[in-house]
């Protein structure tokens, strides 16, 4: 065992100096494996940062849910003529009703909206969208509010409260940037309203009404009071986990086409965007896009792959004599392959050990990167670690097969023919 | 076994077939060297003497005949047992001498013992020796390229003694040496044949083999000749 230890020991040496003394291509062959590694496993930690992002910036709208605005009918329906507009009265009880008869949705809520609203806060006033809402809304379209704030909540809407809750966007312009607002009373259309809440910054890559970083949000029933207009601008629910979207969108058509008399068939009665559809869509474009991430992957890794086998092909050929004369001290055809694939398991973990490394810090770097708008996408690139294993592995392996082929063929000829090698 | 000849070959042929030709390098050699005999091979280029070194260092495998090496049949041992022989019983000294570029003097005396399995303390001592049988005990830490050709082979007499070997062969070692280098090398020949080494050399110098005691000439895959000199211990 001690004579074990001390054999791989001086081989270790021996390939250490042989390091010095064939450095450029030893470098040249950890190179390889280095720039097989931190392609494919960058190519990888991007594709996957890139979904995690995407599929956050999708979720900034909402997760599953819909969103529902009054249409106009295109046909007559029960003697009554086509062209009537169809608006969703808020005290009319529709939101109850669809609670009530549509059991495929999980949370509901209407919105009012008036755009161009004075905003002002000691002299300086700005222009919003407010938007007047119930408390559901703050879960089923991602209205977080940061540490120390909240979102509109049952009691502000019984007691009528004149609290806002603002936008990021909103929040910073009326306050400037690292104020905390919470508690400040700024004036809406002249009504003081406190601040009771910020949005948290959020990835958002879809809206219908401007992103909602500038929203101004109030309570509906205060919305009400102070507008005085009882129509929804448009409803928005969120349809039960493992409920098809389009059966609960049927569900509403009939429900609502008794409530407002159309024909449940009358497409353009009700408007709807089905943001489920869309996560679908995405989904399927993305697994379209992690295939080709993947086919590129495996393009590269042959292409090193090829690299690696050349190099080690070569090494073990141009070393054939250098076999002969080990063979002809005595050197047994096993050791003689154990010390190149001793070499090659060398390069390999050097190579791999490198790439993995360089991949991290470039990942991490990116994280650190402030990113903001388009490049957002780029900036959670995150290594997969069976991805970069396999990729070092494989590597590995094929330099150990392209060198070990040679190596053991050099140490079964005649130690003559290897000596006349040139 | 030890009183019978070191190196007994009968009827030893090697012929190439090289697809249409068939080459006839050595042509049923008889030969018989004992133990302690300076001996010189002669010929000219292609005469097949540097095939018969190669046969009996057991780095190439006769066509026909039969080689007894210190009373073993080469022909019927296996690959292990082949580089058993050549690790353990003889010493190869070759005229480009074959160090590894990238270990030291030192390194490479070490390298037959580490293929022979001896324990690590036990080489130091024997290597160190060596290097001083040759007067290089100042250049153990030295890689070939900081040696002159002369040090370079007299490191690889040093490699060849390392396990003790029943018979040096050098494949003309002098070949790539000047006159003084080249004579150098003879001399430490000289004293370790004194010591009661066997050695065998090729050469084309005829001053070399002149201090041989024992001349075989092959021409054409035959002995020609084989002679000994008055001035041997023959």
């Amino acid at each position: 065992m001690k004579l074990l230890t001390y054999k791989i020991l001086l081989f270790l040496k021996l390939i250490g100096r042989e390091f010095k003394a064939q450095k450029l291509r030893m470098s040249l062959t950890v190179l390889a494996i280095t720039w097989g590694t931190i392609s494919i496993t960058l190519l990888m930690a991007f594709s996957v940062g890139l979904e995690k992002q995407m599929n956050k910036a999708n979720a900034g709208l909402g997760d599953g849910i819909v969103i529902v605005w009054g249409g106009q009918t295109t046909m007559p329906y029960q003697g009554l003529p086509q062209g009537r507009r169809i608006r969703f009265r808020s005290e009319s009880g529709i939101i109850e009703l669809i609670r009530s008869r549509v059991s495929g949705i999980e949370m509901i809520a209407g919105e009012f909206l008036r755009w161009g609203q004075a905003i002002e806060y000691k002299g300086q006033q700005i222009n919003k969208l407010v938007c007047g809402t119930y408390p559901e809304y703050e879960k089923m379209r991602a209205h977080y509010a940061k540490p120390g704030g909240r979102f509109i909540n049952r009691n502000d809407i019984e007691l009528k409260r004149r609290v806002v809750y603002l936008g990021t966007n909103v929040a910073d312009e009326v306050f400037g940037e690292r104020v905390n607002p919470v508690g400040e009373i700024v004036n809406i259309n002249g009504m003081p309203f406190t601040v009771i809440g910020v949005m948290i910054d959020k990835m958002q890559d879809s809206n219908y009404h401007g992103p909602d970083e500038d929203y101004v949000v109030i309570p509906a029933s205060t919305f009400l009071l102070m507008y005085g207009d009882p129509f929804f601008d448009n409803l928005v629910y969120k349809v039960r986990d493992g409920i098809n979207s389009k059966s609960v969108e049927k569900d509403l058509f009939r429900t609502l086409g008794a409530k407002y008399r159309f024909d449940p068939a009358d497409e353009s009665a009700l408007w709807i965007w089905d943001t489920i559809e869309g996560a679908e869509m995405f989904k399927k474009v993305f697994l379209g896009i992690t295939i080709f991430m993947w086919f590129i992957g495996g393009m590269t890794l042959f292409i090193a792959g090829i690299g690696v086998a050349n190099i080690m092909y070569v090494a073990v050929r141009e070393r054939t004599r250098e076999i002969g004369a080990k063979m002809a001290l005595g050197a047994r055809g096993g050791q003689i392959i154990f010390q190149f694939m001793t070499e090659a398991m060398a390069i390999s973990l050097a190579g791999g050990f490198l790439g993995i490394m360089i991949s991290l810090a470039v990942t991490a770097i990116f994280r650190m990167l402030p990113m903001d708008g388009d490049l957002e996408l780029l900036s959670n690139p995150t290594v997969n670690w069976p991805v970069a294993l396999i990729t070092v592995g494989t590597l590995s392996a094929i330099g150990f097969i392209s060198g070990f082929f040679p190596a053991r063929k050099a140490a079964s000829i005649n130690p003559v023919e290897a000596l006349r090698y040139e | 076994m030890r009183n019978g000849n070191l190196v007994s070959l009968k009827g030893i042929s090697k012929i190439y077939n090289t697809g249409k030709v068939k080459v006839t390098a050595l042509d049923e050699i008889n030969l018989d060297f004992g133990r302690g005999e300076f001996i010189a091979i002669i010929g000219p280029s292609g005469s097949g003497k540097s095939t018969l070194m190669n046969i009996i260092g057991c780095l190439d495998t006769p066509s026909g005949g039969a080689y007894l090496l210190d009373g073993h049949s080469v022909a019927e041992m296996g690959i292990h047992q082949l580089a058993g022989i050549r690790n353990k019983k003889i010493g190869f000294i070759f005229q480009n001498f074959n160090l590894l570029p990238y270990a030291t003097a030192y390194e490479n005396v070490e390298l037959p013992m580490i293929f022979a399995g001896l324990p690590g303390n036990h080489r130091k001592e024997k290597i160190m020796s060596n290097l001083a049988m040759v007067g290089l005990s100042d250049r153990a830490d030295h890689k070939p390229t900081e040696l002159s050709g002369g040090e370079m082979q007299r490191v690889a007499i040093a490699r060849a003694l390392a396990n003790d070997p029943e018979v040096i062969l050098a494949d003309e070692p002098t070949g790539n040496l000047d006159s003084r280098s080249g004579d150098e090398i003879i001399r430490v020949f000289e004293n370790l044949n004194e010591q009661g080494r066997s050695i065998i050399t090729i050469t084309h110098d005829m001053s070399i083999a002149k201090r041989c005691h024992r001349i075989i000439k092959i021409r054409d895959g035959i002995i020609e000749s084989d002679t000994r000199n008055g001035n041997g211990v023959n």
